[in-house]
């Protein structure tokens, strides 16, 4: 059948699924083994210049930021990265100069805070590549044709948009209604990192509250790194199998790191650093001040415990836990 | 309007809140959309559902939200879930009402949040379309929240991120988009449109203290004007202190613009 309509931009991450189906019979083990690992380690090991790499949750909600800072320290680079809700996490991958390429559902944003200035501004000086544009629900179903073993699923959005155009989805006319339909291609990221509430040492991992894309994310990685709050023990993922979003046999290495998403939110455990993201945002507005935050934040600290006691310790992250309690009032600076 | 007792913030909010009607659904996002929904649903709208995008349903909001993903918009919610079940419940038919903002619209409703200028070089770079092309694409009634100037109210939009009714008539539809969706309001600073048969902006009422020729000189694009234009109700005393008191005591999205 031939297409209707051919989005421009070239198709990025996407493989047949027989090819796939080799990548997992060589490289995901069912073997129950110990994959706890370190941020240096994960990223060093799994992480490769070039990588097409995506990231769980939403952006600014529930993200890995302590491998995020890992990478920016490793000085990885030509990354290609899935902005699909990529908020503070682009924003500073972006701004550091590691990621080069970008596929974009919804970037250089954060949402009421604003625009980024740091990722705005490379994009406009062509410093960094758009190469393709989707809605945040067409970028999940790339992931979910992926984790469903699917070249491409169909939907009934994007159609008649110029997202569609810069694209690299096709329409058809469907078989059974005789309607356009848009199809949009799998996508099987290099490198995925999702930040968890709990996991086993093998890496059956929990999520508590909205899981967003990392449902499919995790089955569409070819490397998935889970970063925990904290690693429980077996037995607990046993006890209540019902709360795993994603089994151990998806996952290559598993990082405890407590407060991993600040200064972004994590559901139910602390809320936005709203004050230290303006620092970011303020800072970020132009090159030197961009550098002045990696050098204090990134290059300055020797790992995440170091970063934690730089932006206000203890006492901040107990006030950003009474924050996500709603037993103490939000302070935002950016809104005036 | 600053001689006024409020802004026109809290006007747009208080329009956009009115519109929303009870037992039905709105997928919203955060910002002006979210306090029109929390209104609604103080006042005429108890049963209004709230979704929204990342995977929260029917949630009971305590303040604010910042991200359509953080923990408030799942904050004593019916279900926690995966932002492909939402976007498929959508595709569905479930949600009545959806909000949009928008850099750029033209007569058809179509909406630009990509790029201003040329997409290959930006002059001003957008972050593009988000849930908004989902939103726009299967709502049944999609609202649109955005300033008016002769930038944004355009002949043709930079980039159609979002489509509204295309090239107008069938063509919506003939390009896949289901039936019996689409673009129905928009609310500027200055008024309140909706579409024609044809899908083609409409002026339905005006703010206080805004005239038509206000309305036609802040357009690129020929408005139709009907015989009879309402002026838009004011928000009553009520409204306004629950905006201020309950909904954004912060003062995040209501005392931000003027």
């Amino acid at each position: 059948m031939d297409p209707m309509q051919e989005g421009e931009a070239p198709l990025l991450a996407w493989e047949d699924p027989d090819e796939h189906r080799e990548w997992i019979s060589k490289e995901k083990s069912k073997e129950l083994y110990d994959k706890t690992s370190t941020v240096r380690e994960v990223v060093k090991r799994y992480l490769r210049d070039g990588d097409y790499i995506a990231f769980g949750g939403f952006g600014h909600i529930r993200i890995p930021m302590a491998l995020i800072y890992e990478i920016i320290r490793q000085g990885k680079k030509d990354l290609v990265m899935a902005c699909k809700t990529a908020v503070h996490d682009s924003d500073l991958l972006i701004a550091s100069g590691c990621v080069k390429k970008v596929e974009v559902a919804y970037a250089f944003g954060h949402e009421l805070r604003g625009l980024s200035p740091a990722s705005r501004r490379k994009a406009e000086r062509g410093e960094v590549e758009v190469v393709s544009e989707w809605s945040n629900w067409a970028f999940q179903l790339r992931f979910k044709a992926a984790a469903m073993g699917l070249p491409w699923l169909p939907t009934r959005v994007m159609l008649g948009s110029d997202t569609l155009r810069k694209s690299s989805a096709k329409v058809i006319e469907d078989p059974y209604t005789g309607k356009p339909i848009c199809l949009i291609p799998a996508c099987y990221p290099d490198f995925v990192a999702i930040h968890v509430h709990r996991a086993d040492i093998y890496g059956n991992a929990q999520i508590d509250g909205i899981l967003v894309e990392d449902f499919e994310l995790a089955r569409a990685a070819k490397r998935l790194i889970i970063t925990t709050e904290k690693i429980v023990d077996h037995e607990e993922i046993r006890r209540e199998p019902w709360r795993t979003s994603i089994p151990y046999f998806l996952v290559d290495a598993v990082v405890e790191v407590p407060y991993c998403s600040h200064p972004c939110n994590m559901p139910y455990l602390y809320y936005f650093d709203e004050e230290h993201i303006s620092e970011w945002l303020r800072l970020s507005k132009t090159d030197d001040g961009v550098r002045e935050y990696l050098d204090k934040y990134v290059y300055g600290v020797e790992d995440f415990d170091e970063y934690l006691d730089l932006i206000g310790g203890q006492k901040k992250l107990n006030y950003l836990r009474k924050l996500e309690e709603l037993r103490a009032p939000l302070k935002a600076p950016w809104a005036r | 309007m600053n001689d006024r007792r409020y802004s026109t913030t809290e006007l747009m909010a208080s329009v956009a809140s009115r519109i929303l009607e009870d037992k039905k659904s709105v997928f919203v996002g955060t910002g002006l959309p979210m306090i029109a929904a929390l209104l609604a649903q103080r006042l005429h709208a108890p049963n209004l559902l709230i979704v929204f995008e990342s995977g929260g349903i029917g949630p009971q909001i305590p303040t604010l939200p910042i991200s359509v993903g953080d923990s408030r918009t799942f904050h004593r919610a019916v279900m926690a879930t995966t932002m492909d079940y939402v976007m498929s419940l959508g595709q569905m038919g479930y949600y009545d009402f959806g909000f949009l903002g928008a850099a750029q619209i033209d007569k058809y409703g179509n909406i630009n949040t990509t790029v201003i200028g040329d997409w290959e070089k930006p002059k001003v770079r957008l972050p593009g379309s988000g849930g908004g092309n989902d939103v726009g694409s299967f709502c049944r009634k999609t609202i649109i929240i955005m300033r008016q100037d002769k930038k944004r109210f355009v002949e043709e939009v930079d980039f159609v991120t979002t489509p509204g009714y295309l090239k107008g008539s069938e063509s919506r539809y003939k390009a896949g988009l289901p039936r019996g969706s689409g673009p129905y309001r928009v609310i500027t600073q200055l008024g309140v449109y909706g579409f024609n048969s044809n899908g083609e902006m409409t002026l339905v009422s005006t703010h206080p203290g805004v005239s038509i020729d206000d309305v036609i000189e802040n357009s690129e694009f020929e408005i139709s004007i009907p015989k009879k234009v309402e002026s838009t109700a004011e928000p009553t005393e009520e409204e306004l202190r629950l905006l201020r008191e309950e909904i954004d005591p912060a003062g995040i999205v209501i005392g931000k613009r003027k």
